[in-house]
């Protein structure tokens, strides 16, 4: 079982996300953005970081690696991709996920321990949650807050893609609240929050993350 | 008309001496005019000049400071878990710490960039001191962030801070360092002149460390990173050396500009460039830009240098020679490559979009030689550029303002007695600029990325795992009290020193070396200057007697507007090593903890002068700072990493700003559980709460282990005394007063959002 972990120029979290997925039992493979074979991993993680400095817009300028070639058509063949922040912001550039992130309503970098409910554990990332499990993850951005237009949003909430809402303060000034969502297939991940870095506790708040990382190694046997 | 046709050339400059230059406007001095016509033998090219203007200044000379600095020599060069495997001189100090380990840190000033433009400074900085890391063989781990600015609700704060913060987080998250910690202080002082200084982390294994040297005759010198620009020229010269003149010019130009994502593939790239071993010596450009690099290369190594100027890539072509030598534009470095080895050199920065163009080569000649568009522009020995600055052993004299400020003692100030009176205190302390959460800032600095983090602020120190199978770290904390340094430098650099030692002790790691950052006034100034003095003898004997070595570090003179200097303030960081960073000590108390006791170690002082009480009460400052015992340190240090390893306590807060009432806010509010607490026999409440005497810490003590702990404590005689129980959710002062933590956080963390949001 194996788990690919995307560096852009400018990734930042990659190694984490490499633990994380080594944490959780696979084996983590580095995937480089220039190379458009994925060394036959069973699942992507798009990892956080300010790829191409964010230029452009954040995740713009990475969705045209041709690394994402091959991730876009795999994704549409049903391989579980995951995006953490900057990798969420490439899933939506990329149109593997509907909307957008912009800037934080605040407009400054927030990073903490915020609070999550899990709205969607059906998909290949969140089925070792059970149904509206509360969790506590880092979250830590700097263009986090999801935009989508009302119509969009309407149809995410009532096809449950909606994968996880921030609980208390909205951190960012996401749309009602949306912390992550997923494509119709449930395949597809994008979530603003770091689950990589809550792995174990000597390092993170708490080991709420693992249990993306596990549900994935679950999917890909399933299948 | 080409650009090569105005070259001031070598042969010009001979031909032509009476030519008149401006030496002045460059910030140097009449005789240093003379010296540099003296060591060529002929007026200097306006190249050489600019190479000199820029070498011979303060920041990068250290010509004020020089003969002081060497006493840190005095120090033996050993650490407790190993030796030194670089010192001062080098880009950064690199210590053994273990399992083929080495770790290198170092801290540096960007103080007066950071007034000019707060966002790019405080950015630069922190780019700046990350390349130093680099520059040695080392993978940056993490940084941390002193910072000092004026009264929180002066209009001017509310311009510097916010730009200053978010440009270390801005710079430092962009490169994915966590930020575990640093300080947040204010003093009206640092108004017009805050203090940035800036920490980088880096871990290496003992074979890929590098040293800057260009050496091996044919080998070529390869400048890689980011193009030349226009920005930051006459950075060093100019502003780092200078007062801030009331009503003077605004000198935004000369502040550079930062781009973090070329920072952070310059880092992959060069770590990639050091695993492939094709790198000989390599510098880091930063004050002094390619002057600085290429004439300390070449000193450094052991023979010339010829440089191809008009080879350099420019962002703007027309740039002149000059400012091509005096550019500090952000995010380069420069390397000595073998000429077998530049393919495979080219070929790695391709791969990291990194551009990299051979500039020159390694000569025999002894000499710098730099060309521009085939004619010769400088021509140097490169150690009268780098090393054989002025000296200046600057007059110093103790202020005759200092006695009348000692015999001003904050002792005999009123004080509140009553339960209701002490209570009022600790609440207003607790809410006070300098006390409160410091959540604002910190909250926009990532201090989770790279999974390594094992405590971060507020914990008494930074921790960061090194070896993620045997669990081998490092902590490092900062720290100074300039208050206590303005009322005796000598023993305020020593209680400096001492608090960073035990906060890195409190954690559980065994400190080991040291690295400072000196800011101080003008040194023009007899008294900064005695200050600066005192303030080095206090650290090199502090030093001594703590057997830990300094590493290396900056000097920042001229921290002044107008005629007022700010508190004198070096400084200090200590680097700890700990075996195993599962066994690290927090500073909260938590639920798991409930009924565990509370002892204070050390002995408490009527010793009040220069405490955050004073200050916030009655905005006083005089008397003389706490009597520092460095034996006692060592003593009360070897407690608590032994009672780490041995799990004897499962908490540890360090006493030092606000005294033991707010060691214990901040570790009832971080573990969210309070406690209840008393005075031990014979110390007066008021004293207990808020004196601010050293070598002191609270500690939480399972009940199991209670005996065990007091044993360690009495066999080695040193001062404990049980202080009260972790319980409930308030803070419990027997006999005196009661306060919810709900009240103590509100009052706690409303603060800066309050004034800065």
């Amino acid at each position: 079982m194996k788990i690919g972990v995307v560096t852009f120029p400018g990734s930042l979290d990659d190694v984490d996300a490499r633990r994380a997925a080594a944490v959780a039992g696979a084996e983590a493979v580095a995937l480089w953005h220039g190379d458009a074979d994925l060394h036959g991993v069973d699942a992507v993680v798009l990892p956080g970081g300010f790829s191409y400095g964010d230029y452009l817009r954040a995740g713009a300028i990475s969705r045209f690696a041709p690394v994402m070639e091959t991730i876009i058509k795999k994704a549409g063949e049903g391989m579980p991709v995951l995006g953490i922040c900057n990798g969420f912001q490439v899933l939506c550039e990329s149109h593997l996920l509907p909307g957008a992130l912009i800037k934080n309503h605040h407009r400054k970098f927030i990073c903490k321990d915020q609070p999550l409910r899990i709205e969607n554990n059906r998909t290949a990332w969140t089925s070792d949650y059970d149904a509206n499990h509360e969790i506590t993850i880092v979250l830590k951005n700097q263009d986090g807050s999801y935009v989508a237009d009302e119509a969009t949003l309407d149809r995410l909430e009532g096809e449950g893609r909606v994968v996880a809402r921030y609980l208390d303060e909205n951190p960012n000034g996401s749309y009602r609240d949306i912390a992550g969502i997923t494509n119709e297939r449930g395949n597809v991940v994008g979530l603003m929050p770091h689950p990589e870095h809550c792995v174990e506790t000597l390092t993170g708040p708490t080991t709420d993350g693992l249990g993306f990382f596990t549900s994935v190694l679950k999917a890909v046997v399933a299948s | 008309m080409s650009p090569e046709s105005h070259a001031d050339t070598v042969s010009n400059a001979t031909n032509t001496p009476e030519v008149e230059q401006p030496w002045a406007e460059l910030g140097l001095k009449p005789d240093e005019y003379q010296r540099i016509r003296d060591i060529l033998d002929r007026r200097p090219t306006s190249c050489e000049l600019a190479m000199y203007s820029v070498m011979w200044s303060e920041h990068c000379s250290y010509k004020s400071s020089k003969v002081h600095l060497k006493r840190f020599g005095e120090i033996p060069q050993e650490t407790p878990t190993g030796k030194m495997l670089a010192g001062i001189g080098e880009n950064a100090g690199v210590i053994d710490i273990g399992e083929g380990y080495a770790v290198t840190f170092k801290v540096e000033s960007h103080n007066h960039p950071s007034y000019v433009e707060p966002y790019q400074g405080a950015a630069t900085g922190v780019g700046g001191i990350v390349r130093d890391i680099i520059a040695m063989g080392a993978r940056p781990v993490a940084v941390m962030d002193p910072l000092r600015f004026g009264p929180l609700d002066a209009p001017d704060t509310k311009r510097v801070l916010p730009g200053i913060v978010s440009g270390v987080g801005g710079y430092g998250n962009s490169l994915g360092l966590p930020n575990i910690g640093g300080e947040v202080v204010f003093d009206p002082t640092y108004l017009g002149n805050p203090l940035v200084n800036a920490l980088c982390i880096g871990v290496m294994r003992h074979e890929d460390l590098h040293l800057a040297n260009a050496t091996g005759v044919g080998n070529q010198m390869i400048l890689y990173g980011a193009k030349t620009g226009g920005d930051g020229i006459g950075g060093v010269s100019v502003l780092a050396s200078e007062t801030f003149a009331e009503g003077g010019p605004t000198k935004r130009p000369a502040v550079q500009v930062g781009d973090p994502f070329m920072e952070k593939l310059l880092i992959e790239c060069t770590l990639e460039l050091f695993a492939a071993n094709v790198v000989e010596g390599i510098q880091d450009l930063g004050g002094g830009g390619l002057s600085c690099a290429t004439s300390e290369l070449a000193s450094a190594g052991d023979g010339g240098m010829r440089v191809s100027l008009d080879k350099v890539p420019l962002r703007d072509a027309s740039l002149s020679p000059e400012e091509i030598l005096m550019s500090e534009s952000q995010e380069r470095m420069m390397a000595c490559v073998t000429p077998e080895n530049v393919e495979a050199f080219l070929k790695i920065c391709a791969k990291w979009d990194v551009q990299a163009d051979v500039i020159g080569e390694v000569t025999d000649t002894g000499r710098l030689e730099i060309d521009w568009h085939g004619e010769r522009v400088v021509d140097v020995l490169p150690e009268t550029v780098a090393h054989e600055g002025p000296v200046y052993n600057r007059p110093y004299a103790r202020p005759d303002w200092q006695d009348a400020l000692q015999a001003d003692g904050a002792e005999k100030l009123p004080r509140a007695s009553s339960g209701a009176e002490l209570r009022d205190t600790l609440l207003r302390l607790v809410a006070s600029p300098n006390l409160c959460d410091k959540s604002w800032v910190t909250d926009q600095y990532d201090r989770y990325v790279l999974g390594n983090s094992v405590l971060s602020q507020p914990e008494d120190s930074g921790m960061i795992r090194v070896d993620e199978t045997s669990g081998l770290g490092v902590a490092v904390s900062t720290d100074c009290n300039g208050r206590f340094a303005k009322l005796d430098p000598y023993t305020g650099a020593k209680l400096a020193l001492a608090e960073s030692y035990r906060n890195v002790a409190t954690t559980g790691a065994r400190p080991a070396a040291v690295t400072d950052c000196l800011n101080f006034g003008s040194p023009e100034d007899s008294g900064v200057m005695w200050q600066f003095t005192e303030a080095i003898r206090g650290l090199v004997d502090g030093c001594i007697e703590l057997g830990i070595p300094v590493t290396g570090g900056n000097v920042s003179f001229y921290n002044q507007t107008g005629e007022t200097p700010i508190l004198p303030t070096p400084v200090v960081g200590v680097l700890g090593v700990i075996d195993d960073v599962t066994r690290r000590t927090p500073i909260g108390f938590t639920a798991e903890m409930e009924g565990h006791q509370l002892y204070l170690l050390g002995e408490t002082e009527e010793e009040l002068s220069g405490s955050e009480w004073a200050n916030v009460i009655h905005g006083h400052l005089g008397g003389r700072p706490p009597a520092v015992d460095l034996e006692a340190e060592k003593q009360l240090a070897d407690i608590l990493i032994n009672a780490s390893r041995d799990g004897l306590i499962d908490a540890a807060h360090d006493v030092s700003d606000g005294g033991v009432a707010q060691t214990l806010v901040e570790s009832a509010l971080r573990g969210g559980v309070g406690a209840r607490v008393w005075a031990p026999d014979g110390l007066d409440p008021f004293l207990f709460l808020f004196a601010e005497s050293a070598g002191r810490a609270v500690v939480a003590v399972p009940r199991t282990e209670e005996v065990r702990f007091t044993d360690m404590c009495t066999a080695r005689r040193f001062p404990h005394a049980k202080i009260g129980v972790i319980t409930g959710d308030t803070l419990d002062v027997q006999d005196q007063f009661e306060v919810p933590l709900t009240e103590l956080r509100t009052a706690w963390t409303a603060t800066l959002p309050s004034v800065l949001n």
